[in-house]
């Protein structure tokens, strides 16, 4: 069996990569285009990714409000802008302030929501909290649609066109630019966070067992509220990214982000951090590849597409450790 | 009973919300014509509410932890008890048979109607429950085998002119042949891998349907689907409706009658046991691959069903009622009825069909409520309204 997945991953793969490589060398200035176009969506979905597999690796709960809270950091950034923007302010302070607010009443609902809807059901069978989350989720859209609007808001693009870009603006926007360069920065420090802080010690221990962490003095509550508070942050800063490459929102935005990014984690191996780095890069650029040499309409088919097969071969995603139960 | 300290707290929580929903709530801004408008009156009623529900909340919590701390341990809920005890049980089973069978005689067709959509869920909820409650296998994609009964009805009536009677059973296989067709590669996943592959199946299957326009007629969707008729005699509108009702209601039955033979079975038991413990059962002698597969199948054969009856109800389909919403909502059924025991989720299909359509008053709240409602429910009763009991055997002493 294990022979066989392998001379069939190869012979697909050859396949694949003979035409693509015929593909590439016809219009080097198209791949690369989709390429980096990938990157961005790919960097995006990580950002929103990162807060789901977070979330998972300390209470292995799908936290389905997540793209909700992406949202709300989009709308508030949005309600932010434009009410400086009328008052006349600095369009720098304006960033600076959009960026600021949107962290802060991202980690709020994070915090919130957690408190209200998941810290409740710490001890209830694990679909009962994925309910809560969904009712959650629900919530959150319909409060957002009937305190602000159904329909789409424009969102002018806060990050400004950089003069010192301008020679490579052809080939990458500076938008996009600023956001893939985001996430790399976003990445380092929540790496660092993790690795070498007091506070990242004490989700990892968290996310080994809870039980054992309490017992060695882990405030074991304050680290889960840690956990959606920084994974908040994260979805805020995507959120904010997001609408200004995309240009406009809508009160429902969160929800297929939210899948997307969601497909993207379990692709890495839900609960890895750098997995769900990795599986967001290869779905966006994967995505952004098919799309351009194939059919856009079935976008959001291949998605799905590669994340069965993927899962398939590698039941846990591509860095997911393959757990032995044990009795 | 409210102590100062727990105003004091609520009066924090309700400062604390003012400030989360002040950018949400008060502000309004138009970025057409570049407006903003302050609605002050809002934090009022946040504040209002926010301290009010703060209250109401921590006394509920607090009350549910005595509960568990003084230690109830059968507490079987009351429909089980009364479900037990002979006495009740006949004249109880009686008057809901009454019920049911006068109901689309007693109201308005309006309401007729609404109660075909829930009992089509009490039959995907059941589905689902062998699935979900019974398998412990997690389905996020369990629309897409709704959707293939329905399209299996519209398209095979469409082109070969094929009855409601004659497309039913072939539904139900076609839906036990992609529920095998799904279950079979994923055999490996577990928990939440599988979740999420089977959402990706449920949305494939509804993409492809949008899309593939010379089979499905895209989302234009299929107009014109015949109601059922009886031995050839098509009725009129009205005396249709009532018709398919009763049909739903032998559906339900008959749902019920294997759904509960099922639990007690063979079959049944090593479903529960496989969702118990994988490893133990496998070691018992039960085959892991041809239980998992039956768990599918069965599940997939229940939706097929329902949505054959649905295509007949609404007469037109297309994509946009097979969304991953509905995935949603019928695992919801299942999880909010009580997961694994059936008259929980013809419960939790009932409320949580019929609520929604009667708060229909206050339209644009009504899934506001309803997510609040999934909260709240999940909070205060975890293994939902009426939760599962297992069959257990009890000594009782001998009276001599």
């Amino acid at each position: 069996m294990r022979l066989f997945n392998i001379i069939l991953g190869v012979a697909v793969t050859g396949i694949l990569g003979f035409f693509g490589i015929k593909e590439v060398l016809a219009d080097p200035a198209y791949f690369f285009a989709l390429l980096l176009g990938g990157l961005t969506r790919g960097s995006i979905y990580a950002l929103i990714a990162l807060g789901y597999t977070m979330v998972y690796g300390i209470i292995e709960l799908i936290n389905f409000a997540h793209g909700e809270i992406y949202m709300i950091g989009a709308m508030t950034a949005l309600i932010v802008s434009t009410v400086l923007g009328l008052w006349g302010w600095n369009s720098a302070v304006i960033v600076i302030l959009a960026f600021v607010f949107a962290i802060f009443y991202s980690c709020a609902y994070g915090f919130t929501v957690e408190k209200i809807a998941y810290k409740p059901l710490r001890t209830a069978p694990r679909l009962s909290a994925l309910i809560s989350a969904i009712g959650m989720s629900l919530f959150l859209q319909n409060y957002v649609m009937l305190a602000q609007t159904p329909g789409f808001l424009p969102f002018e693009s806060l990050i400004p066109d950089f003069e010192f870009w301008e020679p490579f603006a052809d080939i990458i926007t500076s938008v996009e630019m600023t956001i893939i360069a985001t996430t790399v920065i976003v990445m380092i420090l929540l790496g660092i966070l993790i690795k070498f802080t007091r506070i990242g010690k004490a989700m990892r221990a968290t996310a080994q067992d809870q039980i054992m962490a309490s017992l060695v003095g882990i405030n074991v509550n304050r680290v889960i509220s840690t956990t959606f508070v920084v994974g908040s942050a994260t979805a805020a800063i995507g959120g904010v990214l997001i609408a200004c490459h995309v240009g406009q929102i809508n009160f429902y935005i969160g929800f297929l982000a939210g899948l997307k990014a969601f497909i993207a984690a379990v692709l890495g191996g839900i609960g890895s951090i750098p997995g769900a780095v990795l599986g967001s890069l290869v779905l966006g650029i994967s995505e952004s590849l098919f799309t351009g040499y194939f059919w856009s309409e079935y976008e959001d088919v291949f998605a799905f597409v590669i994340l069965v097969i993927i899962l398939i071969f590698r039941p846990s995603g591509i860095l997911g450790r393959n757990e032995t139960s044990k009795v | 009973m409210v102590t100062k300290k727990e105003i004091k707290q609520s009066f924090f929580i309700a400062l604390w919300f003012i400030v989360l929903t002040f950018p949400i709530m008060v502000i309004k801004i138009n970025t057409i014509k570049h407006t903003v408008l302050f609605r002050w009156g809002n934090i009022l009623w946040v504040g209002i509410a926010g301290f009010g529900a703060s209250l109401v909340w921590n006394y509920f919590l607090r009350m549910k932890e005595e509960k568990k701390k003084t230690g109830v341990k059968d507490d079987i809920p009351v429909v089980h008890r009364l479900l037990q005890n002979e006495k009740f049980r006949n004249p109880f089973l009686a008057a809901v048979g009454v019920f049911f069978l006068a109901y689309p005689f007693i109201f308005p067709m309006y309401h007729t109607s609404i109660m075909i959509t829930a009992l089509v869920y009490v039959m995907l909820g059941l589905g689902l429950n062998i699935v979900v409650g019974l398998a412990g296998l997690l389905d996020l994609g369990y629309v897409a085998f709704y959707a293939v009964g329905a399209y299996a009805y519209a398209l095979l009536n469409l082109h070969y002119g094929l009855s409601f009677w004659v497309v039913l059973p072939i539904s139900a296989m076609l839906g036990a042949i992609c529920g095998t067709m799904l279950g079979y590669p994923v055999l490996k996943l577990k928990g939440d891998y599988l979740a999420i592959v089977t959402l990706g199946f449920g949305e494939i299957i509804r993409i492809i349907l949008e899309n593939w326009d010379s089979f499905s007629n895209g989302p234009r969707g299929i107009p014109n689907i015949p109601a059922p008729s009886f031995f050839g005699y098509q009725f009129e509108q009205h005396a249709s409706v009532v018709y398919i009702y009763f049909i739903v209601i032998a559906l339900v039955l008959l749902t019920i009658f294997f759904v509960n033979r099922l639990e007690n079975s063979r079959i049944g038991r090593a479903w529960i046991a496989l969702r118990d413990d994988e490893i133990a059962c496998q070691a018992m002698g039960i085959d892991k691959v041809k239980t998992k597969l039956t768990a599918f199948a069965l599940g997939a054969t229940w939706a097929a069903l329902g949505g054959v009856v649905f295509a007949a109800k609404t007469s037109y389909i297309n994509p946009m009622s097979f969304t991953i919403w509905e995935s949603i909502t019928i695992l919801c059924v299942v999880v909010i009825g009580g997961m694994g025991s059936a008259i929980g989720v013809i419960a939790g299909a009932l409320v949580l069909i019929l609520v929604p359509e009667y708060l229909r008053a206050m339209a644009e709240y009504r899934m506001l409520v309803f997510g609040a409602l999934q909260v709240i429910v999940m909070v205060f009763k975890p293994e939902g309204l009426i939760k599962s009991v297992r069959k257990t055997y009890k000594f009782e002493k001998v009276k001599e």
